[in-house]
């Protein structure tokens, strides 16, 4: 049994851990290694069992609310605030409790990963610090019902993000992709303080909820919802605005790189919340969604043909992952275009954004997986150059098995997860329109073509003599590729039970502003 | 209740059926896909293919000279030379799409500058298109 007082305080708990965890990582590792090791896997262990239990809370419960500072979530408000919730407060609905699931996934895969690629390296205390610093970012982002807080919490990912990019230095290369993301994440958070300004000027609120209940949608407001969607469409790498995903993907650790995905994805969860909890019906949903359907039909297209003549395996999958946030964008912006019309929402608009969140949790793991498996090759041959790489399926066996896996599913063949989340947005969005849903289809037709370049290249032919001493990766990195992997056949074995427990809640509490703002409101 | 008591075939058959339903049938609005169903399938076809396999020449000997390829008898180059690699593949693709790469790939210019100047673009555009259209 799980004791009561975990559950109850567990959204102050998933960020408690890591943060302390974090800042007490150097001071372990003074120690030894191995306990530092020890200490950072059990942090990230417990981080992902309490957001789990919270996430399985909120499926099962409903919308939890989490006040800090007051001893129950019924004083939300606090009588002498004039009826402002002026507490920092945490509300958790399914939308939310489905990314504490990928970030909780996600999270302990990497680290067991992490701890046998990132043996070898030097600076691990600074590593571990930052790496439980975006665990607590992610959580804290997507958990979160304060604007301002969410700001916070995405300048502490930011600020660590930016860290591991520049991690491995690499002749200054590095540091200079962390430079460019540092400096676009700024003029993005800053565009988004400037929006929080302009809430706070007009409402007198930082509460989700309270601004949500409050919205006019004034020319202020249109230009606070500009500035959040166009700094959180960058944050997540949509075209054109994603030219510094390639540049810091590549750079940063593999593992990094594959929790930069979920990172990006809270920046999406940031964008979707924004449109849906923030504005809903009061924007009109035409535009905006048509903007997001826009911006998912250029970063499926672009970052599609712009993977295929890649030569660095990862930079090949940095554009992969544009192309892969594209049909998110897609599948959400098709159900926020017909949001005001409940009969066309009820026909395809849920589906739609039902295929675009599923994908996102799909994404996470396949795009994780791949990023792994980069990983393992350069650990093993010291390069990402597809050009030098050959006959590794002779000597990693498990790596090609966990790559194959990955790849089948970014380009959506059956069974895997991928194909399930795109069947649910070409259907739907076929019947929005159905040049979208074809344009969708034949990116993925790219795409496979684009991973049967990489296998081929990296797996296939004979056993080259360069590559005659080459190993399988070690244990680890393999049981944390293993995870993400299960994970993929799974979701794609039974995607009903996934799409009916998981997907479809997150799906309907980001529609149902109502019951987001009745939470808070009303005391809830 | 152990399967063997559990009535006729058709019933059990039925139950499976059910529970497969249930579990792994996704609904997409138009249509509905079952992933088990779709692998049962490929197993049959596994299967078959196998069995015509297994009726094929008998005659071959792996690690003999048979299994050696034959380059109208030259000899085997070397094992680095023979394995077609990245830069050599989709070269019909990328030719037949110059004119589109000519123009994509220098906007991947790795200036900061381009970068900062395309999000405050998409700004300023996006503030323009939803002032208007609202």
């Amino acid at each position: 049994m799980i004791p009561a007082f975990i559950v109850e305080n567990s959204p102050a708990l998933m960020i408690i851990v890591p943060l302390v965890a974090a800042f007490l990582s150097p001071f372990i590792g003074r120690i030894s290694s191995t306990v530092r090791s020890i200490w950072v896997g059990g942090a990230m262990a417990v981080t992902s069992a309490i957001a789990l239990i919270l996430a399985l809370d909120v499926y099962s419960a409903g919308t939890r609310l989490y006040v800090f500072g007051a001893s129950a979530a019924s004083a939300a408000i606090p009588p002498d605030s004039g009826g402002i919730p002026i507490r920092i407060i945490f509300e958790i609905d399914p939308m939310s409790a489905l990314m504490l699931v990928i970030t909780a996934i996600s999270g302990f895969s990497i680290i067991v990963y992490s701890l046998s690629s990132e043996r070898s390296h030097t600076g691990l205390e600074s590593y571990y610090t930052l790496y439980l610093l975006m665990i607590t970012g992610i959580l804290g982002m997507v958990s979160t019902g304060d604007i301002f807080n969410f700001f916070v919490f995405l300048e502490i990912l930011s600020l660590a993000s930016a860290g591991l990019i520049a991690y491995r230095i690499d002749g200054g290369v590095a540091v200079e992709a962390a430079l460019k993301y540092f400096v676009l994440s700024t003029i993005g958070a800053l565009a988004i303080l400037v929006a929080i300004g302009i809430y706070y000027g007009q409402y007198n609120a930082l509460n989700m909820a309270m601004i949500a209940a409050r919205m006019q949608f004034s020319v202020l407001d249109q230009v606070a919802l500009v500035l959040i969607i166009a700094a959180l469409a960058m944050k997540c790498g949509a075209v054109p605005m994603h030219f510094w995903t390639p540049d810091a993907y590549s750079m940063a650790p593999s593992s990094i790189t594959a929790l930069l995905v979920v990172a990006s994805q809270a920046s999406l969860y940031g964008l979707f919340r924004t449109v849906f909890t923030l504005y809903n019906v009061t924007l009109n949903a035409a535009t905006v969604g048509w903007l997001l359907i826009i911006l998912g039909v250029l970063s499926m297209v672009v970052g599609v043909t712009m993977a295929i003549p890649q030569k660095n395996v990862k930079r090949l999958m940095a554009y992969h992952a544009v192309s892969q946030t594209g049909y998110m964008l897609l599948g959400v912006g098709v159900g926020l275009a017909v949001l005001g019309n409940q009969s066309l929402l009820d026909a395809f608009g849920y589906m739609a954004m039902e295929g675009g969140i599923f994908h996102i949790i799909n994404h996470a793991m396949y795009k994780g997986l791949l990023f792994l498996t980069a990983g393992a090759i350069f650990l093993r041959l010291g390069t990402y150059n597809l050009n030098r790489m050959g006959g590794l399926g002779h000597s990693m066996k498990w790596t090609m098995l966990f790559f194959v896996i990955g790849a089948l599913a970014i380009a959506g063949i059956p069974p895997f997860n991928g194909f399930a989340s795109k069947l649910m947005i070409y259907e739907s969005v076929f019947v929005f329109n159905p040049l979208l849903a074809v344009i969708a289809m034949v990116v993925s037709i790219l795409t496979l073509a684009s991973f049967v370049k990489v296998f081929h290249s990296i797996f296939m032919g004979p056993a080259l003599p360069e590559y005659a001493e080459v190993k399988e990766a070690p244990m680890p990195m393999l049981a944390g590729m293993g995870i993400l992997a299960v994970v993929v056949i799974l979701f794609g074995l039974f995607p009903g039970i996934v799409v009916e427990s998981l997907i479809a809640p997150a799906a309907h509490a980001l529609v149902d502003q109502g019951a987001y703002i009745g939470a808070v409101l009303g005391g809830a | 209740m152990p399967w063997w008591t559990r009535g006729p075939i058709s019933a059990r058959c039925w139950e499976v059926h059910e529970t497969m339903d249930a579990t792994s049938t996704l609904l997409t609005g138009a249509g509905y896909w079952n992933p088990l169903a779709w692998l049962l399938g490929l197993v049959v076809a596994i299967i078959l293919a196998w069995l015509i396999y297994s009726m094929g020449e008998k005659g071959y000997k792996p690690g003999t000279a048979q299994a050696e390829p034959f380059i109208s008898g030259n000899k085997e180059p070397e094992k680095g030379m023979v394995h077609v690699r990245a830069g050599n593949l989709y070269w019909g693709y990328l030719e037949a799409l110059r004119g589109y790469y000519d123009r994509l790939v220098p906007l991947h210019s790795g200036n900061l500058h381009d970068y900062i100047l395309w999000y405050l673009g998409i700004t300023a555009l996006f503030l323009v298109l939803v002032v208007i259209f609202s």
